[in-house]
């Protein structure tokens, strides 16, 4: 049995409110015990020991919303590519979502990508399995069996359940699964074609533009059709204030909502647009009082967690008109460092920030993971918070290089990830 | 003289002194179309390329009868914007006529921003010749050079645009142009087609034209373009006509000697009755031929001989 033994790091725990120096011991790929790194406590022969002096040492990130683009799509991302750039980041467990090629609707797909991932992937992929057959917003899938092949939730992300009928049936169903549904909100009547935020910047580009209430309307929707059918749902990538303060009103009256934000939502605004089609993602980068309100909405716990949203894509979709140009950034591997700049302005704690990133999104989804105590799966992550290091595409262990963070200089890097105890990556 | 620039992309980028040298060159150049003999020979040599996505007489035509009577070589490029895997992409299409060196590529567009994906491709100079709905600045150059011939100023003048400002680049370009050089500009439609926070370009917002036509020195009107009103922003063109087209009769509302413009091609009967179009407020086909004139001078002022410095 591999012992291995991380010495003397900052251990930030928020699953058990930790922050302090300790010594984690894992065995059979579960931690065995935490001990304060004062005690100097032995070890026997055979262990495998890292020094961890002046690092961070926290649960594994667990990331509720990745494209692995695999199958169909295995020019953007595949499910090897896509894990390996989530070790990189710090996540050691991804929820991929459905909107591969052919969707993931049945039980032959999410068995498919299940083996794939057990055979070919660095980290723990949990599929999600669609709303819809083929995405289509029609007919039900076969969720009970989506659930027996592995599915942890249910999501027709990308595209909105326009017909609100069929959403209603959904939640209801899922709920008889404990399978969570995760709401992509987007009036696609409301939107049209649009392209980018509604707003001054739209009009001064000449670009059409989707309002915030083309996401607030159909939070709105998800939150009425919650209390009707006394369900749950998980709303993701929230963008605007007033899908913000519709989730907090909802939760006072205590239904049954979570929701998740992206780093780019939390750091950018639409005014950095221009017409490069990196900053072209759904949704759209919002304005400041957006983006004020969304880092206000995680501090108070009406937003749960941050997700990535990481959504690969070639040239081919990018390398053209704005207007013509897919939706989506690639986000595993320069998430944490992006948002350590938030913990640098002093905006979030960093423990508040690992809470985000893993056993908030882990607690969300009724994972067993994002937590180092005791018996927990030994994912865990090792932090420099120190260590500058500049985002350059080229390096992407992803296939995508469409980041709107191209050239940020960053503050704060994981150097060291492990899945089960197992070191499965390492910088330098 | 030389513009400090290699491509003419959006009339938000130009400063004031950029604005006034191309225009007091417009009005030297405007001289050699009225001579009997219309060419000089100064850009002889030059490659121009005309590549248009979108349907166009009159801006295509300005530009190739403004580099032929400058010497220039000038091809003509009718091309359809093909989606993406299928056809040639637009970044192909530019990198491959660039290999055959222009000097310039003077470009059209339905997608907003193409003028400048193909400036920062491409080492040639670009002309921006209508972008979507961002901007269309020759437009705007030879309306403003129009209002400035005729009314000997632009300073402290009223400017009315009446139309479509959502989808409208004319209009953009107008408002950025017009408000540099000091006139006041006033846009009107039905609230469906006045964009949000347009106010923010330094103009007001008019909902009825009577109430906003009594003291406009400048009205242009805008084409009600069909082919992009797929949304219903207004009920139907009898309608439209009837609250926002300009008649002889509304006109009376307006300054005796009021300026009518309108970039072309005119829906007669919709936006502007046939008596308005032909009469003599109108200035429609003098902006035509000015249109040459700043053409012209924005290539010498781009592709002239640098040497003349």
């Amino acid at each position: 049995m591999e012992r291995v033994a991380l010495r003397g790091g900052r251990v930030v725990d928020p699953s058990q409110d930790v922050d302090d120096l300790y010594d984690i011991f894992i065995m059979g790929g579960r931690i065995a015990s935490i001990k304060p790194s004062e005690e100097k406590a032995p070890v026997g022969e055979g262990w495998l020991e890292y020094d961890c002096k002046g690092l961070v040492v926290a649960p594994g990130f667990v990331d509720l919303h990745t494209h692995l683009r695999e199958p169909g799509e295995e020019y953007k991302e595949t499910i090897r590519t896509g894990t390996l750039a989530a070790a990189t980041g710090g996540f050691t467990t991804i929820l991929c979502m459905a909107n591969t090629t052919p969707p993931n609707d049945c039980e032959a797909l999410t068995r498919l990508i299940k083996k794939k991932a057990a055979e070919e992937g660095t980290v723990k992929v949990h599929p999600v399995g669609a709303v819809t057959r083929g995405l289509l917003g029609r007919e039900l899938t076969d969720m009970a069996e989506l659930k027996e092949a592995g599915c942890v939730a249910v999501s027709d992300d990308g595209r909105a359940v326009m017909n609100t009928s069929v959403m209603r049936r959904a939640l209801e169903y899922a709920k008889g699964l404990e399978l969570t549904l995760i709401s992509h909100c987007e009036d696609l009547h409301l939107k049209e074609d649009g392209v980018m935020n509604e707003g001054f910047e739209a009009t001064r580009l000449g670009l059409k533009g989707i309002p915030a209430q083309a996401e607030s309307i159909m939070i709105a929707r998800e939150i009425e059709l919650c209390e009707l059918t006394c369900s749950r749902v998980h709303i993701a990538h929230v963008s605007t204030r007033r899908g913000v303060q519709l989730i907090r009103d909802a939760k006072r009256r205590g239904v049954n909502i979570t929701a998740e934000v992206t780093p780019h939502h939390l750091l950018l605004t639409d005014t950095q647009v221009g017409y490069d089609t990196d900053f072209k993602m759904n949704p759209p980068l919002r304005s400041r009082e957006d983006v004020e309100a969304l880092r206000e909405a995680l501090k108070d716990g009406t937003i749960d967690c941050i997700a990535t949203d990481h959504a690969p894509h070639s040239s081919i979709e990018k390398d053209v008109e704005f207007d013509m140009a897919k939706d989506g950034v690639v986000g595993l591997e320069t998430a944490f460092g992006v948002l350590m700049r938030l913990v640098h302005q002093g905006v979030f704690t960093l423990k508040e920030l690992v809470g985000f990133l893993s056993t908030q999104p882990a607690g969300v989804m009724g994972l067993k993971c994002g937590s180092l105590s005791v018996g927990s799966p030994a994912d865990i992550v090792v932090i420099d918070t120190e260590r500058e290091w500049t985002v350059e595409p080229e390096a992407f262990r992803s296939l995508g290089r469409n980041t709107p963070f191209k050239g940020w200089t960053l503050k704060g890097k994981v150097v060291k990830t492990l899945v089960d105890g197992r070191v499965v990556h390492e910088e330098e | 003289m030389r513009l400090k620039r290699k491509d003419i992309l959006a009339i938000e980028e130009l400063d004031r002194d950029e604005l006034e040298m191309i225009l007091s060159s417009a009005q030297s150049f405007k001289e050699v179309s009225e001579r009997d003999i219309k060419k000089v020979p100064t850009l002889r040599g030059r490659t121009i390329i005309n590549l248009f996505y979108e349907p166009s007489t009159r801006t295509r035509t300005a530009f190739e009868i403004a580099g032929k009577r400058m010497s220039a070589d000038v091809i003509n490029i009718s091309a359809s914007v093909s989606s993406v895997k299928k056809g040639e992409t637009l970044k192909d299409t530019a990198k491959n006529l660039e290999a055959m060196r222009p000097d310039c590529i003077v470009v059209r567009h339905c997608s907003a921003g193409t003028a400048h994906m193909l400036a920062g491709l491409l080492s040639c100079s670009v002309i921006n010749a209508g972008d979507g709905a961002h901007e269309h600045p020759t437009q705007a150059l030879l309306d403003i050079f129009t209002i400035r011939e005729r009314l000997g100023r632009v300073e402290g003048l009223k400017v009315l645009i009446v139309g479509d400002i959502l989808h409208s680049r004319v209009a953009r370009s107008n408002i950025w142009g017009l408000r540099n050089l000091g006139a006041e500009v006033t846009v009107c439609g039905p609230p469906t087609m006045i964009p949000p926070h347009i106010e923010r370009l330094g103009c007001s917002v008019a909902y009825h034209v009577d109430d906003a036509i009594a003291d406009a020195d400048v009205i242009m009107m805008l084409r009600i373009q069909l082919e992009r009103q797929r949304a219903t922003l207004f009920p139907s063109l009898r309608e439209y006509a009837r609250c926002w087209g300009l008649s002889a009769e509304r006109l009376k509302k307006a300054k005796k000697d009021v300026l009518i413009m309108h970039p072309g091609p005119v829906n007669r009967g919709v936006e502007l009755s046939p008596e308005v179009v032909d009469g003599p407020w109108s200035v429609i086909l003098e902006q035509v031929t000015n249109g040459v004139a700043v053409r012209m001078a924005l290539f010498y002022l781009l592709l002239g001989d640098i040497k003349e410095d």
